[in-house]
């Protein structure tokens, strides 16, 4: 490897930078984040005339202040890594505003180069540039180009190489314009006091650092009061400018700094370097005419929802499909596992512990790709900025943005969807406050797992009014996500509202490659993050449901039950009917574990215990027996185990919302997901295995059990509504929120609501009952 | 020399240019970056469903924002409404 060339590249959103990104490094990139926070780390090799270059993607922004993440990122790795040059990459059809953060980083000293980008379309447009112009005037290399095409992009880099070549070695030579009357005079004088103090000086330009704090950027002045006392000093010099200019023009210095940097801007290009043939409005006409009907009053809303829900239908009904794959590949390896391995606790660790567990994380990923796919569509395509544009509005009272819709739609704002794709959705925000908000009230919504619950339920309790209780549940999950979010932002995510002064960018169809890249990424870091925390998180639960095990009078009895009615079928079965009329179906004995059990079902009831067995597919009641012992040792053992302590202990607090142990325990499973709540209720009633699907035993004996009220069963689907979010969406928050505090935040909280509402359900159902 | 109002009473369609932003802060600074400066000329192309936001023409390019901020902003107007065709 020859000399490590670092290029980084900067530029606003929308400016075609990471379509640039992706035609430089391919596919060999590296996505990360930052310590701590969720802007994106990117970084790539490509291949200079012989040479490697490591380019280094910065987050898009429009200006270096410290005012967003994005911002503060951009400038530490430019200070902090010194890269050898930097890419510029700019809308050539908006170039004033472009120039806007080039004329930053010439301010900041670092060997600029200029790529101008989509030259193309400001060419229809009616723009003409001269790029040799331009780079004369700045003195330093302007390339046009068009990323999407790949049009000079090589020659951009390499003379973006060859300028950071001439320029190694040397220090950086700050760009210095002129601040005016009011300002040049005071910044002299703070370059006097910043250079005679070596003031930041070791990273930071003395003039850039003397205008940062004239611009009260609170990034260089934490640095500057850990750096020194002069820090105070500064601080004053800028505060009694800011009070002059007040007085004087009734203005401020960072409008006034803003205005010389346009000012600056419009000098350069007033110099031959640009004129537009045409006028303001008769631009982007294309791009207007899609607008007129896409964002139109009546007809933009209909198309907005058509789009969100075609989405919504698109991933969930494929998705379908290949998520059958992998969950079918899962039930495999669980066969072949469960065929090679002995019985015993290896057995159960390694199938239900780990192929499960992996499974169950593996099976959203197929969700999680085609997810992602059409939201870069929509983003690259310009289409989500106008869903924030038409939303905004509403979503503003909450406390929230217009980018937020699809995150909640994604997590089940439609009924059916899911959580994990929809936290990670809320990365298209861009405001910090709004999509904390946001990942947090998300969970709230109907995803697909919760909804076997209400099925059960509702199917029992609430046949009459089925489709209407659905849609309560449904409008329930908004309205909570809704108001929660307003909640937290007046609470623990206080802050004014972020300013909505977004870019609407023309309307452009999307690269397929820019898409895959972006898909994949998503993809990846999904598996690898919570596939690592989640495969430990199900052994432990796994292990939770397990341990302790039955002691052994215990498993002997059940053993000696097991023993004996094999005895009675081998008997039978020597001795023909003879033993039919001996037959003893199952106890419905909540499983005490005395001794062989063996009084007469109920003769009205006797379809559900068949039915329990019909999962060994045999009808011979002597198998149906032995099935309904090994359910009921399922369900000791489970009792028994440390989840089932946790269940029957809760019992005393959770009998407020009208929850049973076994009720306990199934809501503790569905802390890892929510997909086991059925089946472990089944598990709990002794029904031995129930397909979460197809749960009809388990409605018959829910159906007659006493303890289960319309109340009951209300305060449980309103918990399973609003409680925890699974594991793997708590993984999610973490990734997306950037620290475990908000997840734990999340399932604590959640939890705490969900029971306070359950309980006041329950109670006010209980009362109004008995009062009915 | 027309005169000048805040920039949220500009209907769709009408032009103007700026006059003053006095939007301090965070929202001052966002304004400045994205080019909407004294001397900037905008024009509304249209608002959001619900009214607000307003999408904004630069030169070059869209914004949108909503009409509280808008109203840091001053325009002047100079230039007549645009017929709407």
């Amino acid at each position: 490897m020859s000399a490590n060339v670092i290029v980084a590249l900067a530029g606003n959103p929308n400016s075609g930078k990471t379509t640039a990104f992706n035609e430089y490094t391919g596919s060999r990139q590296h996505v990360g984040n930052y310590p701590g926070i969720t802007v994106e780390k990117k970084e790539g090799i490509a291949r200079v005339d012989g040479r490697e270059v490591r380019v280094v993607d910065l987050p898009g922004t429009y200006s270096l202040t410290a005012y967003t993440q994005e911002e503060v990122v951009a400038r530490r790795v430019l200070v902090e890594d010194r890269p050898d040059v930097v890419i510029d990459v700019i809308n050539a059809g908006a170039l004033e505003r472009n120039l806007y953060l080039a004329v930053q980083l010439m301010e900041l000293g670092i060997p600029v180069a200029l790529g101008l980008n989509m030259i193309d379309e400001a060419r229809k447009q009616g723009l003409r540039i001269d790029a040799a112009r331009l780079s004369q005037l700045l003195d330093l290399p302007v390339v046009e180009t068009v990323a999407r095409t790949g049009e000079g992009l090589k020659d951009l880099m390499s003379a973006a190489v060859s300028h950071g070549d001439a320029r190694r070695g040397t220090p950086w030579k700050p760009l210095e314009i002129s601040y005016g009357p009011d300002l040049d005079p005071v910044l002299a004088r703070m370059v006097e006091r910043i250079e005679a103090a070596r003031f930041l000086t070791d990273k930071y330009p003395a003039r850039w650092v003397a205008l940062k704090y004239l611009e009260s950027d609170e990034d260089i002045r934490a640095l500057g009061r850990a750096a020194g006392p002069l820090a105070a000093e500064l601080e004053a010099m800028a505060a009694e400018v800011a009070r002059h200019l007040e007085a004087t023009l009734n203005s401020y210095p960072e409008a006034v700094i803003a205005d010389y940097r346009y000012g600056y801007i419009s000098g350069v290009l007033r110099q031959g370097v640009m004129t537009r043939h045409d006028e303001l409005s008769q631009r982007l006409a294309a791009s207007d005419r899609m607008d007129r009907v896409l964002t139109h009053r009546l007809l933009g809303p209909v198309i907005m929802l058509a789009v969100l829900y075609g989405i919504y239908e698109i991933t969930f009904a494929i998705g379908e499909y290949p998520m059958g794959w992998v969950e079918a590949f899962f039930g495999w390896m669980n066969a072949t596992a469960s065929a090679a391995l002995p019985d015993g606790l290896l057995k159960s660790l390694v199938v239900s512990g780990i192929i499960d567990g992996v499974g169950g994380v593996m099976g959203f990923v197929p969700l999680i790709m085609l997810m992602f796919m059409m939201i870069a569509f929509l983003e690259d395509s310009g289409y989500m900025a106008r869903v924030a544009y038409m939303l905004d509005r509403v979503f503003r009272l909450f406390g929230l943005h217009g980018c937020s819709v699809m995150p909640y739609i994604v997590s089940g704002g439609i009924a059916g969807g899911c959580a994990v794709p929809g936290v990670m959705a809320a990365r298209t925000l861009r405001s910090p406050r709004e999509r904390l908000a946001t990942i947090l009230t998300a969970p709230f919504m109907t995803c697909g797992a919760k909804l076997p619950v209400f099925i059960l339920f509702v199917g029992v309790f609430f046949a009459q009014q089925e489709a209407q209780a659905m849609f309560a549940l449904t409008l329930l999950g908004w309205g909570m996500a809704l108001i929660v979010a307003r909640i937290l932002r007046s609470t623990v995510i206080k802050g004014e509202s972020t300013p909505f002064v977004m870019e609407l960018p023309p309307y452009r169809l999307p690269t397929l490659r820019g898409i895959l890249i972006h898909t994949w990424e998503r993809t990846w870091q999904y598996i690898k993050k919570a596939g690592t925390v989640i495969l430990a998180i199900s052994i432990l639960l796994w292990a939770a449901m397990t341990f302790p095990q039955l002691p052994e009078d215990r498993t002997a009895a059940f053993e000696a039950q097991r023993a004996a009615i094999t005895a009675q079928k081998e008997a039978a079965e020597a001795g023909g009917e003879k033993a039919a009329e001996a037959e003893t179906a199952d106890a419905d004995k909540s499983a005490s574990g005395a001794a062989v059990a063996e009084a007469p079902a109920g003769a009205d009831q006797a379809g559900e215990p068949s039915e329990a067995a019909a999962e060994g597919e045999k009808s011979d009641p002597f198998e149906e027996q032995l099935a309904a012992i090994d359910a009921e040792e399922a369900a000791a053992g489970l009792e028994y185990s440390i989840a089932g302590r946790v269940g029957i202990a809760l019992e005393s607090v959770t009998g407020a919302a009208g929850f049973d142990w076994r009720t306990n325990i199934a809501l503790v499973g569905g802390f890892a997901a929510k997909e086991v709540i059925v089946s472990t209720l089944g598990t709990a009633y002794s029904l031995g295995e129930v397909d979460a699907e197809d749960a009809g035993s388990l409605a018959e004996r829910i159906k007659a059990d006493p303890h289960w009220t319309p109340a009951a069963a209300a305060a449980l689907m309103v918990f399973v509504l609003l409680y925890a979010p699974c594991f793997v969406t708590v993984v999610a928050i973490k990734q997306e929120s950037g620290s475990w505090r908000w997840a734990i935040f999340s399932t604590v909280f959640s939890t705490i609501l969900a029971f306070g509402l359950a309980v006041a359900v329950y109670q006010i159902g209980t009362a109004m009952l008995a009062g009915g | 020399m027309g005169k000048t109002i805040p920039l949220r009473q500009l209907a769709v369609g009408q032009r103007a240019r700026i006059a003053k932003v006095d939007a301090h802060g965070e929202l001052g600074r966002r304004i400045r970056d994205m080019g909407l400066i004294p001397g900037a000329e905008v024009e509304v192309v249209g608002r959001a469903p619900l009214m607000d936001p307003v999408a904004l023409r630069l030169k070059g390019f869209t914004l949108s924002l909503r009409n509280n901020e808008a109203d840091f902003i001053a325009v002047d107007i100079d230039a007549k409404p645009r017929p709407q065709e």
